[in-house]
């Protein structure tokens, strides 16, 4: 018979509340590193101001647990659930919501979520609720990472139904349109995040998990690697530049999840990140 | 590069010598809006009721900061992306003697036209920088709309808020 491992509701919702301090104020080792070797590429004098100004306004915000970014997002979750995990009472869902009222009032973070898209539009004051991607996992982990996404650059993403002949140059070219018609909005040099197959929701989501990928690490599929390398380059050809006013960095890394698809279909999703890619994970 | 210094109020004259890339460090009051903010600002344009500050020589920052820690004026504080503000920019530039708007990302023709009409400069302030921009914060107070929280009017007190002139008085914007 199969052995369960009971999880503390409140231990879960502290460790989330936690999550929200570290992922708002302290950038990620990866994204340090990835943007000092970026910086490095930077030909316009303005472009590495922005640079300089980066790694400051990293140094101020880990040290004086300051928001790297005053838009602290929409708190996005993917979590790793084992199936031998069950909770002293409530649910997953609930916890971790509870974790981000908590977190984003205890660590002065902005309350950004409305309640209503449409017609009401009223803040729900404690940037509730989070979305929550849930995986069902073998085992008695249960693995939580934050992303908290902001709207500037979230507001520049997109997502387009290719046929399938549009192939290769046809990812490519929505890529490089996507990021043009983005210019300075999405707080450039960003990490371009891309969903190739799936269906048109499963598109969308890888590209929002390829986000999560270790900065600069290449898809393990060779012509994946190469794809990405090229896409890179090509969007650092633009000359967009750093906040969009020009310059050789455009982009950080660009990174590809897939999935198989169907025999009709080409979805491609691309959702961007900013400079300040926050994340942050626990396991309890 | 070297930055010039500037201090709100701004004159027209000023703002109509600034160039597309030059450097600005900005001190004195500015005044915080974003989209509900200038939605309602706008309302009282049409109206014809008077505004809850005046905006004559000011200069507008497209922010909606991060809650005061204790013991500090204002939490992270960088810019949101100002076309977003687009539709309610012209009207304000013609009729409230606006000299300067601070945001991120490209503004629209009928904004860049204004500003050219008018005399405004758009000043680019360093995205995804919030708590660097926030050292630079001395003074926060709330002047009106409390009930949109983070986006209400503040009335920030800056000393050298370093800033871009991305797109100048005569239309010309460093923006592709």
């Amino acid at each position: 018979m199969q052995k369960f491992r009971i999880v503390n509701f409140d231990a879960v919702a502290a460790a989330v509340a936690e999550l929200c301090g570290k992922a708002a104020c302290d950038l990620p080792e990866d994204v340090l590193d990835r943007l000092r070797q970026m910086e490095t590429q930077e030909i316009s004098d303005l472009g590495r101001d922005f640079f300089v100004q980066y790694f400051e306004n990293a140094r101020i915000a880990r040290n004086e647990r300051m928001a790297l970014c005053q838009d602290t997002g929409f708190a996005v979750f993917f979590v790793e659930l084992g199936d031998c995990i069950r909770f002293d009472r409530g649910t997953i869902y609930d916890a971790i919501s509870e974790g981000v009222a908590c977190g984003y009032r205890k660590y002065f973070l902005r309350k950004s979520i409305v309640n209503d898209p449409l017609f009401d539009r009223k803040n729900t004051t404690d940037n509730t609720p989070p979305v929550i991607h849930l995986e069902l996992v073998p085992g008695d982990k249960l693995h939580i990472t934050l992303a908290p996404k902001g709207g500037g650059a979230e507001n520049m993403s997109a997502i387009r139904m290719l046929k399938p002949s549009d192939g290769r140059n046809g990812v490519i070219d929505f890529a490089l349109e996507t990021l043009r018609n983005a210019g300075g909005n999405p707080c450039p040099p960003t990490v371009v995040g891309m969903g190739i197959g799936g269906t048109f929701e499963k598109a969308a989501f890888l590209s929002k998990k390829a986000l999560l990928r270790k900065l600069g690490e290449p898809n393990p599929d060779p012509r994946y690697a190469e794809l990405e390398q090229e896409i890179l380059e090509k969007i650092n050809a633009t000359n967009i530049g750093p906040q969009g006013l020009g310059g050789s960095i455009t982009s950080l890394a660009v990174h590809i999840e897939f999935f198989p698809c169907h025999i009709a279909s080409l979805p491609v999703a691309i959702n961007l990140n900013c400079h300040a890619a926050r994340h942050a994970e626990v396991e309890i | 590069m070297s930055a010039k210094k500037l201090t709100t109020p701004l004159a027209e004259s000023t703002v109509r010598s600034l160039k597309a890339g030059d450097q600005v460090l900005l001190s004195g009051v500015i005044w915080t809006g974003r989209d509900q903010a200038h939605k309602r600002l706008v309302a009282l344009l049409d109206a014809n009721k008077e505004l809850p500050c005046d905006l004559h020589g000011q200069v507008i920052y497209f922010v909606g900061p991060c809650p005061a820690p204790p013991g500090r004026p204002i939490g992270s504080a960088g810019p949101t992306t100002s076309y977003r503000m687009d539709a309610y920019s012209p009207r304000i530039l013609a009729k409230c003697g606006l000299r300067g708007m601070i945001g991120k990302g490209a503004r629209t023709a009928p904004v860049v036209e204004a500003m050219k009409k008018y005399g405004a400069v758009y000043f680019a302030a360093t995205g995804g920088a919030g708590a660097l921009i926030a050292q630079c914060i001395k003074k926060c107070e709330l002047i009106a709309f409390p009930d949109l929280g983070p986006e209400a009017i503040y009335r920030l007190t800056v000393e050298d808020f370093p800033l871009v002139v991305a797109t100048d008085a005569n239309g010309k914007t460093l923006y592709r």
